[in-house]
């Protein structure tokens, strides 16, 4: 078996050439269309890490705050001490141990208990945190001072993308991947041709909780005073949610679609109704379950296959004159 | 055929106050084909899920060539060699027909995967009748296919005891002369099978054993014809007068 037949090693020089391309992006500008190319990267990984679990499992997970909120936290408390690459890998064991913990107690619920308890969760966390905060210490906040521009995070949060990306890939077609499509189509049969499903979702929601803490690292230096009401910001879970269902959910690359749209949107409806940005995501919340319940992707996937169709009807209309 | 492969010892599960199984103990040989029948909401199913891991038995011993199987999770059991059917048919809709077989055999005690796995998917496809159908997604597949499907991710986990949970239900006359010809095959193959059916003309011309069991409890255990004839059966399926 050859390691990447045609069409993958196509699309993974299409990639590498798409990731050098926009990594120019710093050199090009540094004021507007960085900035917002930052949130739509940090949202690209968010989604796409959040789809890794949620996506074959159907489980909404509205804890991304939380480990997003950890990661963020590692680095603020350890900046003026520990080196910041090793930050981040501190920040990916913490979040990926929270998912573990939480995976175990709560992934044999279903449906909505799952949904609640991971939004309590999040709140719970910060609730915590607050409480350490104002018995422990002097301050509510703690200073991230660094050198990092914008630029420094972008590249990182790009780097990330990219590494996101290519474990998703291997999932897909390792062992894993395959239980989980499984999992997703009947967890009864799963279970029944030997696959320890409990495991392999504690497996996933644990990468997967461990991406979207690394992304709270890369960005603590973006904020610099970090305080829990921003750290562990309930509304970063809503928009991954939201963001990655219009994207669609099927295919690693789905929630790109649905990010790069939504982060536009987002900063226009920020930019001229400030005061009317949770009313703009509850309709959009809205549109989307009604207009596009498969996301964009499931509408193009549509389209291809109705194009596919139309060809081979007048490919045979062609064969009989 | 002379060690047990499985046993069932003093079997019961309840459901708050109702007995679906009330201790049971019946024991499967190797290589034997044992039908377990019974009238509708006997129980034969809730054994089925017991043996399988489906469901936990309240009390009593489950036995796999002496390895104690009783309120073990379902994808142990499956790893020890146990596959199965449903009563109503699960196939796996978005996967191809070719993927729905090689799911039985990636997780069970076979763990074959990659290239190895698709060929060993593609014979068994052939051997259930579907060679050549491969690709074809699941969802236009008529009721039998879907069965047969099934039967061949069952059969993917190459399994010591295979459990078919009313196989047969829902054939038509010709698509069950298929069936029941498909099913001696594997027996003669060597595979212990236990079938739940109500397709009396099967359990005749197949099964070496039958088990009865009626409101949970076993009537009746012992060759076929045996079996059908005693009274206490008829009694169970037809009523007092006809006994």
């Amino acid at each position: 078996m050859t390691w990447l037949n045609e069409k993958e090693r196509r699309i993974a020089g299409f990639a590498a050439i798409a990731f050098g391309v926009v990594a120019l992006l710093p050199l090009v500008d540094q004021g507007y269309y960085l900035s917002i190319s930052v949130n739509i990267v940090m949202y690209v990984v968010l989604c796409t890490a959040w789809t890794l679990f949620s996506g074959p499992t159907h489980y909404i997970s509205l804890a991304t705050a939380a480990f997003f909120g950890i990661g963020t936290y590692t680095v603020a408390l350890g900046i003026d001490t520990v080196p910041f690459p090793l930050l981040l890998v501190i920040a990916a064991l913490a979040s990926g141990l929270l998912a573990c913990v939480v995976g175990i107690a709560t992934l044999r619920l279903s449906g909505i208990y799952f949904v609640i308890f991971t939004l309590g969760l999040a709140e719970l966390v910060r609730q915590v945190v607050t409480w350490l905060q104002t018995n422990f210490s002097s301050s509510l906040g703690l200073y991230v001072f660094t050198d990092f521009g914008e630029q420094h995070i972008y590249w990182m949060l790009l780097g990330l993308a990219a590494i996101v990306y290519i474990t998703g890939w291997l999932i897909n077609r390792s062992r894993l991947g395959f239980a989980m499509q499984i999992i997703g189509n009947d967890e009864t049969v799963a279970k029944h041709v030997g696959i320890d499903t409990a495991r392999a979702k504690v497996i996933l929601f644990i990468i997967s909780g461990a991406f979207i803490g690394i992304v709270g690292a890369i960005l603590a230096p973006r904020f610099s005073y970090v305080q829990p009401p921003s750290a562990f910001n309930p509304m970063i879970s809503f928009q991954v949610v939201i963001m990655a269902l219009l994207g669609g959910t099927k295919r690693i690359w789905g929630p790109l679609l649905g990010v790069i749209p939504f982060t536009i949107l987002f900063d226009q409806v920020t930019a001229y109704f400030p005061n009317h940005t949770s009313f703009v995501i509850g309709i959009a919340f809205m549109a989307i379950v009604y207009l596009l319940p498969q996301g964009v992707l499931g509408r193009l996937e549509d389209l291809v296959r109705l194009r596919k169709r139309f060809r081979m009807v007048s490919a045979e209309e062609g064969n009989n004159p | 055929m002379s060690a047990a492969i499985l046993s069932l010892d003093h079997a019961t599960k309840a459901f708050g106050g109702l007995i679906a199984v009330n201790d049971l103990s019946f024991s499967l040989q190797d290589g034997e084909l044992l039908g377990l029948i019974g009238p509708n909401g006997s129980g034969k199913t809730t054994v089925l899920n017991l043996i399988s891991g489906a469901l936990k038995p309240t009390s009593g011993s489950i036995s796999l060539g002496g390895t104690e199987i009783a309120g073990q999770p379902a994808h142990k059991i499956a790893r020890l060699g146990i596959a199965r059917t449903f009563q109503l048919v699960r196939i796996l809709p978005s996967l191809t027909a070719e993927q729905n077989v090689v799911a039985g055999g990636v997780f069970g005690h076979v763990r074959s995967w990659g290239v190895e796995a698709h060929d060993r998917a593609r014979l068994l496809l052939e051997r259930v009748g579907l060679s050549g159908r491969g690709d074809s997604p699941t969802s236009s597949m008529t009721y039998i296919d879907q069965k047969r499907l099934e039967l061949a991710r069952a059969l993917a986990a190459n399994p010591k005891v295979l459990l078919l949970d009313e196989w047969l239900a829902g054939l038509n006359p010709s698509e069950l002369k298929i069936g029941i010809d498909l099913i001696r095959e594997l027996r003669n193959d060597g595979i212990s099978i236990i079938m739940v059916e109500h397709v009396m003309d099967a359990i005749r011309s197949l099964c070496d054993r039958c088990v009865v069991m009626s409101s949970g409890l076993k009537i009746a255990d012992g060759d076929v014809h045996g079996v059908l004839a005693d009274p206490e059966v008829i009694r169970a399926y037809l009523g007092d007068d006809h006994a």
